[in-house]
């Protein structure tokens, strides 16, 4: 396989940085709600859970532009970032990470809350009777034994965010070594005469890049079962 | 080494309501599946909160529902043995034995570790994991583990019940050591009756939730309106005796008791030991003539007839006082009639088997 063009590397690079981002960003608030689904009962639960899932199933544009008209500068909660913090989302590839991490939190969310319902809860009754508080008992045997689960959730939101294109061209559109992510860099390539070679190039390394994360999930989902 | 409480609790559809009090040693909850028996462990526990009810353990109030006291299972210093033994899939044996001792110092918890692993044969699967042990060792490790967390008294939910046979004869005799050995008081949950005749002192016995009688495991296994929840197939009477002499020309030993005599297989005792035997009612035939000498019987006690009771079955249950101490004897109904046994007749108690239940007295 040939060597890769800068402006390849440039997309790659950007891409692995604005998916990187957004799953470590959303993995404290994935471990949290994927907890309260699994363990807690509360009024409202299923409203909670719908929530939560409604970007797997929204068209991405309209998950973009529902993050454009809140966090876009002039939106409620951009114009408050803007003002007390000086953070801007909208059009850099911070808000890119943010329109990836949104995408893909319910698949983390799935993941995880998978794994917590796989340990069984007797254990940290165990813990108790050890002399363990439930904060400690949560670190020391509960995500130790969750962690394959979180692995497999994290890896799989990876994948998804590499792939993200509706939400990201729509909340901060695409602009070249900004925002132009992988899937659109593939796209504006398509648009213009000529860009034919260039696109399949992108092409076969999205799906590349797609493969290695669907493999290692599995693989991560084995050694899960192995240490059950 | 006291356990003193009163407790109750609505779970679905019954109510669970005991109180009892005990002294030493190991107290037990008995009953049929169902009958409360683990929910009471987990409310002494603290895995599981009463309506109301009090309970002490040597001394320390757990839970005081009147006074607002209800500790933390942590904060209990207890030791919990579960009936699945809950073992820690990802650390190994070792981790999971030392998962629960205190800070302190490095030699006295290395002195206890060894203790415990010495007391519990473990030394030979230390380094594996639970994922590889059999059903007994994981038991074995799981009180191991609950021992180690030093603590003020012991709960033991049916340890032995998700054991097969072979595994539970392999346990067993860890767990009469332990008893044996230890200086807390141990709160012992099951539906076995060998276990109960092996390891216990004070029985409480559950039905549905409800507290049927508590007290020592020779009087309770004594009274006929019992006999219902103590075990009609393996009906039999639970004596005290003390080892008189050995007889090794023909491999036995010979025992007292308040009613006399007995004989057994020769068992490993000293001179003096106080142990518990058992007399099954099948093995115990009456007469009301004095029995022949040259029979091959050679366990003859004289006894009155204390109580006779019949059910819709071809046999007769009939307790004996014999000068003190209990037996039970099951006859056909037939023979009851033939004989006239009744209430206050003085007969010859015919024992052909005796067995040794607890080679202790706590």
């Amino acid at each position: 396989m040939p060597m890769l063009t800068p402006l390849e590397m440039e997309t790659i690079n950007l891409s692995l940085l604005v998916s990187a981002w957004a799953v470590v960003g959303s993995l404290p608030l994935g471990v949290g709600c994927a907890w309260l689904l699994a363990r807690v009962d509360f009024p409202g639960k299923v409203l909670f859970d719908g929530l939560i899932h409604l970007p797997l199933v929204l068209p991405p544009v309209v998950v973009g532009y529902g993050l454009l008209i809140t966090l876009g500068r002039h939106g409620p909660v951009g114009s408050y970032l803007y003002d007390w913090f000086g953070i801007t989302l909208a059009f850099n590839w911070k808000g890119a990470a943010v329109a990836s991490a949104v995408i893909a939190f319910p698949l983390l969310v799935r993941a995880i809350r998978l794994s917590i319902e796989a340990v069984d809860p007797g254990l940290e009754q165990a813990a108790r009777t050890l002399g363990l508080g439930p904060v400690q008992a949560f670190f020391r045997i509960t995500l130790p034994l969750m962690f394959p689960g979180i692995m497999a959730g994290v890896v799989l939101s990876f994948a998804r965010s590499l792939s993200e294109f509706g939400a990201t061209i729509t909340f901060v559109s695409s602009i070249p070594g900004e925002t132009r992510t992988l899937p659109l860099a593939l796209y504006a390539l398509t648009q213009v005469p000529d860009g034919e070679a260039a696109a399949l190039r992108l092409c076969v390394i999205s799906v590349l890049l797609a493969l290695g994360a669907l493999i290692g999930s599995d693989l991560l989902a084995k050694w899960m079962a192995d240490r059950a | 080494m006291r356990v003193k409480l009163e407790i109750g609790k609505s779970l679905g559809e019954f109510r669970v309501d005991v109180g009892f009090a005990s002294d030493r040693g190991v107290t037990c909850l008995f009953g049929p599946s169902g009958s409360g028996k683990t929910s009471v462990a987990q409310m002494v526990a603290g895995l599981l909160r009463p309506d109301r009810g009090r309970i002490e353990v040597s001394g320390k109030v757990l839970y005081d529902g009147a006074g607002g006291i209800d500790l933390r299972p942590e904060q209990r210093g207890l030791g919990y043995v579960f009936q699945d033994g809950r073992l820690f899939p990802h650390l190994s044996v070792r981790r999971n034995l030392a998962f629960g001792q205190k800070d302190g110092q490095k030699m006295e918890r290395r002195k206890q570790f060894a203790e415990v692993v010495g007391l519990l044969g473990l030394s030979g699967i230390l380094n594996r994991y639970p994922k590889t042990l059999s059903g007994g060792e994981k038991q074995r490790v799981a009180i191991g583990r609950a021992l180690l967390a030093d603590p003020r008294f012991l709960i033991m939910d049916e340890p032995l019940a998700a054991l097969d046979a072979f595994r539970k004869a392999e346990v067993l005799p860890y767990l009469v050591k332990l008893v044996r050995q230890a200086r807390i008081p141990i709160l012992y949950v099951t539906h076995s009756m060998d276990e109960v005749i092996a390891l216990v002192d004070t029985l409480v016995l559950l039905d549905q939730g409800r507290q049927i009688a508590a007290g020592s495991v020779e009087d309770l296994l004594a009274r006929p309106d019992l006999r219902r929840l103590t075990g009609r197939l393996d009906a039999g009477a639970v004596i005290t005796a003390t080892v008189a002499s050995h007889d090794p020309a023909n491999g036995s030993t010979w025992l007292d008791f308040s009613g006399g005599r007995l004989v057994i297989g020769h068992a490993p005792l000293a001179i003096g030991d106080k142990v518990r035997l058992r007399v099954h009612a099948t093995d115990v035939a009456i007469a009301l003539d004095p029995p022949p000498q040259r029979i091959s019987v050679r366990n003859v006690i004289q006894a009155v007839i204390k109580t006779v009771t019949s059910d819709e079955s071809h046999l007769v249950d009939i307790t004996l006082d014999a000068n003190g101490a209990t037996l039970w004897s099951q006859v056909s109904r037939q023979a009851a009639a033939e004989l006239g046994l009744t209430p206050g007749m003085p007969v010859w108690a015919m024992v052909k088997a005796v067995t040794l239940g607890r080679d202790f007295i706590g």
